[in-house]
């Protein structure tokens, strides 16, 4: 039957699933569609680095266009991988500057690039158009330069919370006169002063410039030249808020940021001078997303300025929003969907603060179309849990950091499994679940239980022992990530759900009781997945089997072991052999 | 209303505290618990009081067992168990509990966990740069949030990083050091490694390390590199943007003073 279908109608049929999800449905039909699909699959999403190699995916995807690659583990992010882990961008380029000299984009998270990776992407794809890295870390501004002064076609460059080393400002002139092709530039993450006098000309002659993420350094004076150029844009984001009270400035301001009638996201306002947000009232109504993370105002001000945005589909905040700024939130921004909730003092044992639970439970009881919370606290209690169950039957992704560790019920001092479980119970689509305060086994009852859509679960201070994990191992039939920290769970759940591990993308334990024994079974036991000991005490061999390794990370791979290990990782030999 | 004390009822916590000091120090020592001992840290009447060295990995399951034990797991920096310091109304009332840890730099107020909270290094440096506004406290917060520094030694195949704010002196700052990098030095020690964490070990490390002539450098926001110990500890943290432990025979040039302090042992 495939034979009486050309191979160009399939294509062109081909060329409107765009889903990873939906083009390996149609790999999977017959040989013919298989060879078909892959010589005409432009994109592809790679959520493991190790977990495949360059040289498979250019051999099954000879034509590829863009590249999305994901490196370190999550938790990465709080400084639990130790550096040199890995996550090398190196091979990568190399390989495709060979294979794929029509590359157009990349985009990369949690991974380890050069500044010879940069200047590879400079130099080997004439069509470049695309770089995110977010995450990322190992280059400098000179890698940038070189991007800049190469890519003749860039469009899109997003350093998204990089850590970049910043040499100096001056990398942004080497974007060349005859560069105008411009869409959007994030360079929120840099320390250094850029030279402002070529921002403006490049922001001038980018006629399709939609997106501006400006750092820190970038003074308030002279955000109105720059907006007055750049009237298409969409998302913008500030430098420092803050500059004396002047008020031409505030004027010149409000005119600029009226100008840009197409601006639906703000973000940046570090060191904000509350006398200057009045300048984006203006916009306020058009907003659907606000970022004021990093913004020092107190609750009056967020409110006055978050009572204008009835259109806010994403806010993030800092707890100086308080629970009365949620309750004004919740009144005011019916159309919500994610709410990311960041704490300004995390450290301090004493709330700075007056944000509880209760603000949370005010914005599920206003905002009907809440998805998605990231939401730092000090207190919670099960009933507060219960009503946002009831109330947001439609969390997709609940993330809830109670700051202390193992904190109870603050009104009952139960454990808070109760609360967490009418979660999953009642959030049918829930994917992402972080769970925090005190816990036993019995949230991951409930959890396996429930909560069969999850995909990610991220677990802290839970538990009690081993059946906590087993919960979660054999009922969570969509899990793909678990990340596990300092947890009474060992062995016994591990490889009494070993089979469980090879359909994940990962598991990730550090600080539980995992014996080394327990490692190098999983890893005979194991086909395909690598079983990686981190312990930077030196060789396990050199301790009993018994003693607890410190940190685990396994993940399903067609790669084999990794050639690239640092020598504090292990990666455990599927015949059981002692590894170096 | 006299609860026995049981290890594993967190909810005896809650009875236990608004009673007030007495019924709390009675149990302990019933118990023979040394309340000194568990002043300011966290452990749960009936406890055990966690000894900073010997709370690890292979002790978590007897502790855990107890329901509610804080107990952390080694860290990254420096290798030093932390408690995570709750109310404290446990010992003390709320409000000599205010006094007891507002002291600037006190250690208790500063105990943290590696990573956790869950904050991303950016949001966590970009915030420290901001201190937090808060009406209560005139001081500002600026100690309380992480500093975090790349380390990298010479000859090491791969960098660290540390929290300045886990420090509050130089030669803590150096001890900490040491027990990081002693894994590279004493890796040369053939195959019997010893752990780190072993205490009679750690006193032969040492002596290892001041004989074996590395000096600590940092760089600065100047982008200079100087000898560290030249400035007071407070500006330190707040100039320093990496470390590097060089070999002393290639710190000839930093400030002369430095090296002779260096041969002094120290």
């Amino acid at each position: 039957m495939a034979y009486s279908f050309p191979e160009e109608v399939l294509e062109y049929v081909l060329s409107f699933i765009k889903t990873d999800k939906d083009r390996n449905a149609v790999s999977l039909v017959c040989k013919s569609w298989y060879e078909i699909e892959r010589w005409c699959r432009r994109r592809v999403f790679i959520g493991n680095c190790y977990a495949v190699n360059p040289r498979i995916m250019i051999r099954r995807f000879p034509e590829i266009r863009s590249v999305e690659i994901k490196g370190k583990p999550h938790f990465a992010d709080f400084n639990l991988v130790p550096e040199g882990w890995g996550g090398y961008f190196h091979p990568w380029v190399v390989a495709m500057a060979r294979a794929y000299p029509m590359l157009e984009e990349i985009r990369l998270k949690r991974m380890v690039v050069s500044d010879d990776c940069l200047e590879m992407i400079a130099k080997s794809f004439k069509n470049f158009r695309v770089l995110v890295m977010s995450s990322c870390e190992g280059f400098s501004t000179d890698g940038l330069a070189c991007i800049a002064a190469n890519c003749r076609n860039l469009r899109e460059l997003d350093l998204r919370e990089s850590e970049v080393e910043d040499l100096s400002g001056h990398w942004l002139s080497h974007f060349p006169d005859t560069c105008t092709s411009l869409e959007s530039l994030n360079i929120a993450c840099l320390g250094s002063e850029v030279c402002f006098s070529a921002l403006e000309r490049l922001v001038s002659r980018c006629p399709n410039l939609r997106k501006l993420q400006l750092n820190r350094t970038v003074p308030l004076e002279k955000l109105p030249n720059l907006l007055i150029r750049a009237p298409e844009l969409v998302e913008f984001g500030t430098g420092a808020y803050s500059a004396e009270l002047r008020p031409e400035l505030l004027s010149n301001l409000v005119n600029a940021f009226a100008g840009c009638k197409k601006l639906k996201a703000l973000s940046g306002f570090w060191d904000v001078v509350p006398a200057y947000i009045p300048a984006i009232y203006p916009v306020c109504c058009g907003l659907t997303s606000l970022n004021l993370s990093y913004a020092n105002i107190q609750s009056p001000d967020i409110i006055k300025l978050v009572s204008q945005c009835q259109n806010l589909q994403r806010l993030w905040v800092l707890d100086y929003i308080e629970d009365s700024g949620l309750d004004v939130l919740a009144t005011c921004c019916k159309k919500l969907e994610e709410l990311r909730v960041f704490p300004s003092d995390p450290y301090d044992v004493e709330p700075n603060v007056s944000l509880t639970e209760q603000g949370l439970v005010s914005v599920s009881e206003g905002c009907p179309k809440l998805q998605s919370v990231l939401y730092f606290c000090r207190r919670m209690s099960n009933a507060a849990l219960f009503t946002i169950a009831k109330n947001s039957p439609n969390l997709i992704r609940f993330r809830l950091c109670i700051i202390e560790a193992r904190a109870p019920d603050y009104l009952t001092y139960e454990p808070l499994d109760a609360g967490f479980g009418a979660i999953v119970e009642n959030c049918r689509e829930l994917r992402r679940l972080s769970l925090s305060g005190f816990l036993t086994d019995r949230v991951f009852e409930y959890i396996g239980k429930h909560a069969k859509k999850l995909e990610m679960l991220s677990i802290a201070f839970a538990g009690q022992g081993d059946l906590g994990l087993h919960h979660v191992l054999s009922g969570c039939d969509s899990l793909r990530k678990l990340e596990i920290r300092d947890c009474p769970f060992g062995d016994k759940a591990l490889l009494a759900n070993a089979a469980k591990l090879e359909t994940m993308r990962s598991l990730w334990m550090s600080s539980c009781p995992v014996s080394y024994g327990a490692c190098k079974l999983l890893g005979q036991k194991l086909r395909r997945v690598n079983v990686e000991v981190i312990d930077e005490r030196g060789t396990p061999e050199s301790r009993p089997d018994s003693c607890h390794i410190e940190k685990l990370y396994i993940y399903r791979t067609l790669s084999g072991p990794r050639v690239d290990t640092p020598d504090f990782i292990w990666t455990m030999d599927e015949e059981g052999n002692t590894p170096q | 209303m006299s609860l026995p004390l049981q290890e594993h009822d967190y909810i005896g916590l809650s009875e236990v505290s608004p009673k007030g000091n007495s019924d709390i120090n009675e149990r302990s020592i019933s118990k023979g618990l040394n309340l000194k001992a568990t002043e300011l840290r966290l452990g749960l009447p009936g406890s055990e009081s966690p000894e900073r060295e010997d709370v690890n990995l292979y002790g978590l399951n007897s502790l855990v067992s107890s329901g509610a034990k804080r107990v952390f797991s080694d860290t990254l920096n420096g290798g030093s168990e932390v408690d995570l310091v709750k109310n404290g109304g446990l010992f003390s009332p709320r409000s000599a509990e205010k006094v007891v840890e507002k002291k600037p730099q006190s250690s208790a107020a500063k105990a943290q966990v590696v990573g956790w909270p869950p904050i991303r290094s950016f949001r966590k440096n970009t915030m420290a740069i901001s201190p937090p506004k808060n009406d209560n406290n005139a001081d500002a917060k600026s100690g309380s949030s992480c500093i975090y520094v790349k380390v990298s030694m010479d000859g090491a195949p791969y960098l660290r990083k540390i929290d300045l704010t886990m420090y509050d002196s130089y030669s803590e700052l150096s001890l900490g050091l040491k027990k990081m990098f002693s894994c590279f030095t004493i890796g040369q020690c053939g195959s019997h490694v010893i752990p780190a964490r072993d205490k009679q070990s750690e006193g032969l490390l040492m002596d290892f390390l001041s004989g074996s002539e590395f000096v600590l450098t940092y760089e600065d926001k100047d982008g200079d590199w100087m000898l560290v110990g030249d400035v007071p500890w407070d500006m330190f943290i707040e100039t320093c943007k990496r470390i590097r432990i060089m070999k002393s025979s290639d710190a000839v040039g930093l400030a002369p003073k430095g090296i002779e302090k260096c041969r002094d042992g120290n």
